[in-house]
């Protein structure tokens, strides 16, 4: 390679440049507005779970580990020995075990949902879509709303069963955890069938043929064939209900009635009466890195996946 | 006797799915079809009919509560929707057709970040960042809300602007600067007009979000500051009326009539592009 | 005004980093005459388009520059450069009817409505698609598309008119008739014409000179009979029509020794030396077969291959290399397939070709 002596020319460095600086700028309005409104504040409560909680309300500006600590173990109050600190690990559990739950749920309705959805063809497919679309926009209070008044002593559920004489009297299902499970699974279904759709849209049924041709029944090449090709999606999808049923706040708040909490209403408490606000602090931190961890997961998962698909 | 009907082999056929699938549909509807029922309920009850009536739409719209409740709501949708439309389609407009540059993942990771962090942690972040704000200025209206929404309301504009710009062919930019527009032109005469119904789109899930946020307008809202919402959810709290009936079913309503439009609009993008 | 519509002084264009980059043009240096039709051709990847877009402004090089009618335009943005492009997709504006399409240069030029509408009316006229003027381009064929392209394009009347294979999405029959139409309009409007292809027969028909073009650099500059009956290097003789090589030696001025020892007469440029090794070619057409067995060679017919009016004779030197033959099919019915025959050369078809790419 001969290059003639003297400077080449930085035309095209210069071009670049200028396209960088470009991008640059019409993304700032958005980025400025994104700091101050969503980002930048996530800092502070980062800071906040480092100090110690003020009288009322509000923040000691001492640097404490206190808060971290609380999450998990508490001081008794009297001899001052440590122990862990039951209540909140009941509320961690029950929001794990009320989420993997919802998770589960969802995936076992929706993918049929899903599957019978992208199975169809044209117009119909779209009238369908409309229909798992519509709850997904809908406000989410007025579903949980809607769930509330089904699942009420005097509602459809309970009447139901009495006029079929399957019950005497009717049963408590509102405040309870399954309340709660069945409220969750309700509003974050959509969330689950839309990735599952986008996956089975795209499978191509000439390897569901090949599947059958080589001998295997529907069971095989629904195991063998489907569920592996569409597994992005269905990694997708479980994570999309999984990470907002980790902080549901609205719906364990009206199916749950108070007693029920969940990380989200916990963290409420600590700003409301609880009057904590650096565990409320600490325990939001923990929550978003639960949460980052697991996209963490799904952006290795489907990165992996990338050369199928 | 008719003759025995074979039933075809078909690939696409799993069995018990389409039983599923209307289980599931019949689920997520009955609910919805239950609160718009007894919104037309004559007695006061949310269980036993009595008969049509509009009484209940009546009602809400009389009361003084919800008109404040719905005019805020909507001032704070149109504001938020219309800020983060014009800053999504700017940052759309940087961010798309263009080589990774330095930082281009950090402004896309910045822009979707309301789609990952939960809303509670949000909410929290910023009853802490805007209570000392409204403490240091003594200011305490409405801008709060409008802010906090317009930037969760970013992404939701964003998506659809990139998705429609993404779906253009850049060369047709690139002809009409072959045929003597300025960069400015090229925007304003080509650019523009082919990624409006991407705007508009994006505009609309933008209002729809905006209008049907809980979590951050209950944790950053003033007192007197209720929007439709947190009005709900306070009336929740009390006895559950046939009124949270009917305003649930009025914003199902409009709901519904800005997704018909949106499916609309991006159906007839595939054509015309 | 000069004579020189366009002349590209020693470009380089890397895409990348300089070192490790893709070099798609190696210091390409050519002048286009004024109201000339020029074609570059080449294969995919040969750097024909991006000499295109450096012309039309799209790209910048990286060393050399452009001059367009004695002005440097290499760092002119291209709504500067008073020259248009008929682009491969055609790129017309969707939410544009035809007449605004067609119009938009001279809008953006900032001419008057009455003068927008009387060029757009000529332009539309030129190209025969007056009927289409307010449709939208979704409304057209293909073929009615591509006009409306080239419509647009003519317009603004540039100096210079940069065509990207806007052929290629057309049929057979539809191509044919627009390589026809295409040179009358290059005649009517006098405009420069810059085509690029890799459709050796198109370039063959419609162009005045033809640059053939591999690997970033050009192989031959010429007008079409001149680059089909003396192509200078292997590449050129292979890429345009068909070719035989054959290795040889120089044996004295016009003659050859070929690898049997037999010495022909063939056309050896003047710089070199009795002795030299060199790569000889030959087209199909300019082989003789005799069943008798005389010739300057012979071998062995391995394949008889039938297409119409002609066809193709493959033929064993017995080293290793294969000569094909292009004979009349039903003239030469004497040839069988398995049967010795011996080769001759039509006189001025042997030529010394340069090896190398």
């Amino acid at each position: 390679m001969t290059l003639e002596a003297g400077q080449p020319r930085s035309l095209e460095a210069e071009a670049t440049n200028r396209r960088i600086r470009r991008n640059w700028l019409l993304s700032l309005p958005a980025i400025l507005l994104l700091l101050v409104a969503a980002s930048g504040p996530l800092l502070i409560v980062l800071v906040y779970s480092f100090l110690k909680p003020g009288d009322f309300s509000g923040v000691v500006w001492e640097p404490s580990f206190n808060a971290w600590f609380q999450i998990l173990f508490s001081r008794d109050i009297f001899d001052d020995t440590v122990g862990l600190a039951d209540a909140h690990l009941t509320i961690f559990w029950r929001s794990v075990r009320l989420s993997l739950s919802t998770t589960l749920i969802t995936l076992v309705l929706g993918l049929p949902t899903a599957y019978f959805i992208a199975t169809r063809s044209g117009r119909q497919r779209t009238f369908w879509l409309f229909l798992i679309t519509i709850p997904f926009w809908t406000n989410l209070l007025i579903r949980t709303f809607a769930i509330l008044e089904m699942l009420r002593n005097e509602g459809i559920v309970n009447n139901s069963l009495m006029s079929l004489g399957l019950i005497a009297e009717p049963i408590q299902i509102l405040y309870t955890d399954t309340a709660v499970l069945i409220g969750m699974a309700y509003v974050y279904l959509p969330l689950m069938v839309l990735p599952l759709y986008a996956a089975i849209e795209r499978l191509d049924f000439r390897l569901v043929e090949a599947g059958y041709d080589l001998y295997a029944n529907r069971l095989q090449v629904f195991r063998k064939v489907i569920l592996p090709i569409i597994k992005p999606g269905i990694v997708a999808g479980s994570i999309l209900v999984f990470v907002p049923s980790l902080g549901a706040y609205v719906t364990p708040r009206v199916l749950g009635g108070g007693k029920n909490m969940m990380i989200g209403n916990f963290i409420e408490l600590q700003f409301g009466q609880g009057r904590n606000w650096p565990l409320g602090s600490s325990l939001s931190i923990l929550l978003l890195l639960i949460v980052m961890a697991a996209l963490l997961f799904y952006v290795r998962a489907s990165s992996r996946e990338e050369p199928h698909g | 006797m008719a003759e025995r009907v074979r039933k075809a082999f078909s690939i696409r056929r799993l069995p018990g799915f389409t039983t599923v699938t209307m289980i599931c549909f019949a689920a997520l509807y009955a609910p919805i079809i239950v609160i718009v029922l007894y919104s037309f309920n004559a007695g006061d009850s949310v269980a036993l009919w009595e008969g049509f009536s509009l009484d209940w739409y009546t009602v809400a719209a009389q009361n003084e509560q919800v008109q404040d409740a719905t005019l805020r709501s909507l001032l704070i949708a149109l504001w938020a929707s219309g800020i983060a439309t014009t800053l999504a389609t700017m940052a759309a407009l940087g961010t798309t057709r263009t080589a990774k540059f330095p930082g281009s993942t950090l402004i896309y990771v910045l822009i979707n970040q309301p789609l990952m962090v939960p809303e509670i942690v949000t909410a929290v972040a910023l009853l802490i960042f805007f209570a000392s704000i409204k403490v240091a200025t003594g200011y305490s209206g409405l801008a709060y809300l409008i802010l906090a929404h317009a930037a969760f309301c970013v992404p939701f504009a964003y998506l659809p602007i990139r998705a429609r710009l993404e779906g253009m062919d850049r060369v047709l930019e690139i002809a009409a600067a072959d045929l003597y527009a300025t960069p400015w032109q090229t925007f304003r005469r080509v650019t523009l007009p082919l990624v409006a119904p991407g705007i508009v789109a994006g505009a609309m899930l933008a209002f729809v979000i905006s209008l049907d946020d809980v979590i951050i307008t209950e944790f950053v809202k003033s007192a007197g500051q209720d929007t439709l919402p947190t009005y709900m959810l306070g009336q929740l709290r009390r006895a559950v009326t046939p009124e949270v009936n009917a305003i649930s079913t009025a914003l199902l309503g409009l709901t519904i009539l800005l997704l018909t439009a949106f499916f609309i609009l991006t159906g007839r993008n595939d054509k015309s592009a | 005004m000069s004579d020189i519509a366009v002349s590209a002084q020693s470009i380089t264009k890397v895409f990348g980093s300089l070192s490790g980059g893709l070099r798609a043009l190696d210091d390409v240096s050519v002048d286009i005459k004024t109201n000339e039709f020029f074609t570059l051709l080449g294969p995919s990847g040969c750097g024909k388009t991006t000499l295109l877009r450096l012309i039309a402004g799209f790209e910048t090089p990286t060393f050399g520059s452009i001059v367009l009618e004695g002005v440097d335009i290499t760092t002119d943005p291209p709504f500067k450069r008073p020259v248009n492009t008929v682009f491969q997709s055609y790129a017309l504006f969707p939410h544009l009817t035809v007449a605004q399409n067609v119009g938009f240069g001279l809008e953006m030029l900032g001419k008057t409505k009455k003068e927008i509408t009387h060029a757009v009316d000529e332009v539309l006229a030129l190209v025969r698609m007056e009927e289409m003027a307010h449709r939208y381009p979704s409304q057209l064929s293909g073929g009615q598309q591509q006009r409306v392209a080239l419509a647009r394009a003519l317009a603004p009347k540039p100096s210079v008119l940069l065509l990207d294979e806007p052929l290629s999405a057309l049929d057979l029959k539809l191509r044919k008739q627009m390589q026809i139409e295409l040179k009358r309009m290059q005649m009517e409007t006098g405009i420069t014409f810059i085509f690029v292809t890799h459709d050796q027969e198109e370039a063959l028909t419609m162009s005045d000179r033809i640059a053939v073009m591999s690997a970033g650099r050009i192989q031959q500059i010429g007008a079409p009979r001149d680059i089909y009956n003396a192509p200078t290097n292997r590449f050129v003789a292979d890429f345009i029509g068909e070719s035989n090589f054959l290795p040889a030696e120089v044996a004295e001025v016009g003659m050859v020794t070929l690898a049997n020892g037999n010495k022909v007469p063939a056309v050896v440029p003047d710089d070199l030396v009795t002795g030299s090794k060199v790569t000889v070619s030959i087209r199909p057409e300019q082989v003789e077969l005799d069943p008798a067995g005389e010739g300057v060679l012979a071998g062995t017919i391995t394949e008889l291959v039938y297409f119409g009016t002609d066809m193709h004779a493959h033929v064993d030197l017995g080293d290793g290399s294969v000569l094909v033959a292009r004979v009349q099919a039903e003239a030469d019915r004497s040839l069988v397939k398995g049967e010795q025959a011996g080769v001759r050369f039509a006189s001025g078809g042997l030529r010394v070709v340069e090896d190398g790419s």
